[in-house]
């Protein structure tokens, strides 16, 4: 399958090198190891703590998964009410097929006002698309006011994590960051917490006052009101959303509810399952624009609908981004996002990032799973990520044609569909007990033997024990 | 009850000791147990790798090998559920109806070893003694695809001599995955020498675990490091007895 003819994505959704080799290099970095282990632990029993006392959190995880399922059954109608209603409220829609144009047209729009400064509201959607390269392309300097992003950004690096982006940084890091890279910071600044928070506020506010154009993402659209909402804990989204005379917001297609009442449910799900609170401490929604402001809604596909062409893999969709599955991910423990290559990591961008690109630019995400199956028990849209893991693995391996993988896999296979065969077989396997050699086999052996002894062979295996028995 | 003994291809190959091990224990509460020679592999291997068509004639030889009778018992919470949870929507897939139905009939009757014996059975004390510190790793299939639950402590639990130590981070992976252990075996070790660092701070001698897999992983670990534990399958704990074998 390719679903011929729809856009696939573009942007930050694969990497240079394969899961693997990108893996290997991030399991070395001891400070990460560490970071990581103590920010997963952490959140994971904040999550379950507060998923624990809701007595109905598995039927709002059912509604969770039906109202998305309806929506993107029906996404095409429910789009076109999206642009009826932010039109009649007097917003623009812009509609993006990919990336590049989605930068096009913000890009546009910010020369359009005279800008050559942004701030943003954390997005992945801008992440997705490397809008903050594109605008500085232009000569246009986008500001991060999410104090993570601010993070990742001062320090030029990538985000790790879809909730919490600068989670491979700890604070003695993050000081340096900002001692080094942040404008007029007290040189003594210390690791603290919060003198780390107040020299960003002190950064950022003169920022929010200054900006004639905000950025952002979006959380939730409300097909039937035209509404927009985001949801945040610093306070800095509703500086953005509020203060600058124009708003531009890149969302993905598939971000629509189609009724207001729909985001009682969301409102639960998303931050017992991110932040692991009862309650996100900021919630803004808007519809439209008000007199004297500009607001512009770019819709974006970047992929989005090649991903709802495959019936089996279609629920990737339905992630609100809240990120539990990262957090409870042994894989993403040890590696930390930057391995998976793509903005979205963990299990869900295993199932996401290689649909959104077709799965030849990104064949290894699709097996960077050992399939135990924590991020399917903790999504709270109910994304059954290793069954679809498994199918996309089906689809990387057709899309390999013939490899010599493919050549044993079908030779143990035809072995095993014959008892007889299968009984010659193992036969001929106790003779590898006369190799002795446990240690230092020839790859893809080699793989194991590297850090595990192989078993010793039986000198008997239990059929022809059970024979005679 | 017509009970049929489901090795899987791992136990039947390279750890016959599981498999006589289930075959000891079933038999001591009473119960004739068969072994169709015409059972091989699950076909878990295949599907988890991408190549769910190959698979497809497995699950039709383990629907043919165990037909007629009224329990299948596997000492393997990962090929009890791929089972439950693939050889159908295999069938299903390449519109094998009548497949379809029969591996779901299969699958309703199939199950892990300490299902059968707590569910079917009704037993927690099966007799057995086993007088060791005893560390249990509670393998990801069998708890979050059959949700097995407590049921293997249960049997532990009721094991004369047996000290169950609880491990930490018990519900964490240890990073076997069937191929994900050689295709991403970085992070498989990684994740083992954490699992590994679980297990030897409990001061247990010995992890249990019920699919012999994930112990081949952990065992060939702590076997390569001379850690000073090693790994049993459940079923060879709960088959053991004053008696000498």
């Amino acid at each position: 399958m390719t679903f011929l003819g729809l856009p696939a994505g573009s942007g930050h959704l694969h990497g240079e090198r394969g899961f693997p080799a990108a893996a290997r290099d991030a399991l070395d970095d001891v400070q990460l190891r560490r970071n990581l282990g103590r920010a997963t632990a952490t959140i994971r029993a904040k999550r379950a703590a507060v998923v624990g006392e809701l007595p109905d959190w598995a039927e709002l995880r059912a509604a969770g998964a039906a109202i998305k399922d309806d929506v993107l059954a029906h996404l095409d109608e429910y789009l076109v009410q999206l642009e009826e209603q932010v039109t009649a409220r007097g917003g623009t829609v812009h509609w993006a097929r990919d990336a590049g144009e989605a930068n096009r047209i913000v890009t546009e729009l910010v020369r359009a006002t005279g800008a050559r400064e942004v701030v943003k509201v954390k997005s992945m959607a801008t992440q997705e698309i490397r809008l903050n390269d594109a605008l500085a392309a232009a000569g246009i300097a986008a500001i991060e006011t999410d104090l993570a992003e601010l993070i990742v950004q001062l320090g030029h690096d990538e985000p790790s994590h879809i909730l919490v982006p600068a989670i491979h940084r700890n604070r003695s890091e993050i000081r340096e960051i900002f001692r080094r890279e942040m404008p007029g910071v007290d040189p003594d600044l210390t690791d603290d917490p919060r003198a780390l928070a107040e020299a960003a506020r002190r950064h950022l506010r003169a920022k929010f006052l200054e900006a004639q154009v905000a950025i952002s993402g979006a959380n939730f659209a409300v097909a039937e009101t035209g509404t927009l909402g985001v949801v945040e804990s610093e306070g800095n989204g509703r500086m953005c959303l509020t203060l600058p005379r124009t708003l531009i917001t890149v969302m993905g297609i598939e971000k629509l509810v189609p009724t207001w009442r729909d985001l009682e449910v969301y409102l639960q799900l998303l931050p017992r399952s991110s932040t692991g609170e009862r309650m996100n401490p900021y919630t803004s929604t808007w519809a439209g624009a008000v007199e004297g402001q500009e607001f512009h809604l770019v819709l974006l596909d970047n992929g989005r609908t090649a991903t709802l062409a495959d019936p089996e893999g279609r629920a990737a969709l339905r992630c609100i981004r809240c990120s539990a599955c990262l957090n409870v991910c042994p894989v993403y423990e040890r590696t930390g996002g930057h391995a998976y290559g793509s903005v979205y990591p963990g299990p869900i961008g295993a199932v996401l990032s290689p649909q959104m690109t077709g799965v030849k630019e990104n064949p290894t995400l699709p097996f960077a799973s050992s399939l135990c199956g924590a991020c399917y028990d903790v999504c709270p849209v109910a994304i059954d990520i290793p069954t679809m893991l498994v199918h996309l693995r089906g689809r990387v391996t057709e899309s390999k044609g013939r490899t010599p993988e493919r050549a044993v896999m079908g030779a143990a296979a035809w072995t095993m569909r014959d008892s007889g065969r299968w009984t010659r077989a193992l036969r001929a396997a106790r003779l590898g007990r006369l190799l002795r050699r446990r240690r230092a086999l020839p790859p893809p052996l080699s793989a194991w033997t590297a850090t595990r002894e192989l078993p010793e062979p039986p000198t008997e295996t239990f059929r022809d024990w059970w024979a005679r028995r | 009850m017509r009970v049929a003994l489901f090795a899987t291809c791992l136990v039947d190959g390279l750890f016959p000791q599981v498999g006589r091990a289930t075959v000891a224990v079933l038999e001591r509460l009473g119960h004739e147990v068969a072994f169709p020679q015409q059972q091989t592999c699950c076909g878990q291997m295949h599907v988890n790798t991408g190549y769910a068509k190959q698979a497809l004639p497995l699950v039709r030889n383990h629907v043919e090998a165990f037909a007629g009778y009224d329990a299948v018992v596997t000492p393997s919470g990962s090929c009890a559920a791929a089972i439950r949870h693939q050889h159908a929507e295999l069938a299903a897939a390449v519109g094998e109806a009548e497949l379809a139905t029969a591996a779901t009939e299969t699958a309703a009757r199939t199950y892990e070893l300490s299902e059968f014996l707590v569910d079917v059975l009704g037993v927690t004390d099966v007799g057995a003694y086993f007088p060791h510190r005893v560390t249990y790793h509670p393998t990801c299939h069998s708890l979050r695809l059959l949700r097995v639950g407590d049921r293997p402590y249960q049997l532990l639990r009721a094991v004369r001599g047996l000290e169950l130590i609880e491990l930490p981070d018990a519900e964490s992976c240890c990073g076997f995955g069937g191929t994900f252990a050689l295709k991403n075996a970085d992070v498989s070790s990684a994740m083992l020498s954490d699992k590994m660092r679980n297990v030897l701070a409990t001061g247990a001698g010995i992890c249990a675990a019920g699919d012999a897999s994930c112990l081949m992983h952990i065992g060939g670990g702590l076997e390569r490091l001379h850690a000073g534990a090693r790994t049993l399958h459940l079923a060879e704990i709960l088959a053991a007895t004053e008696e000498p074998r």
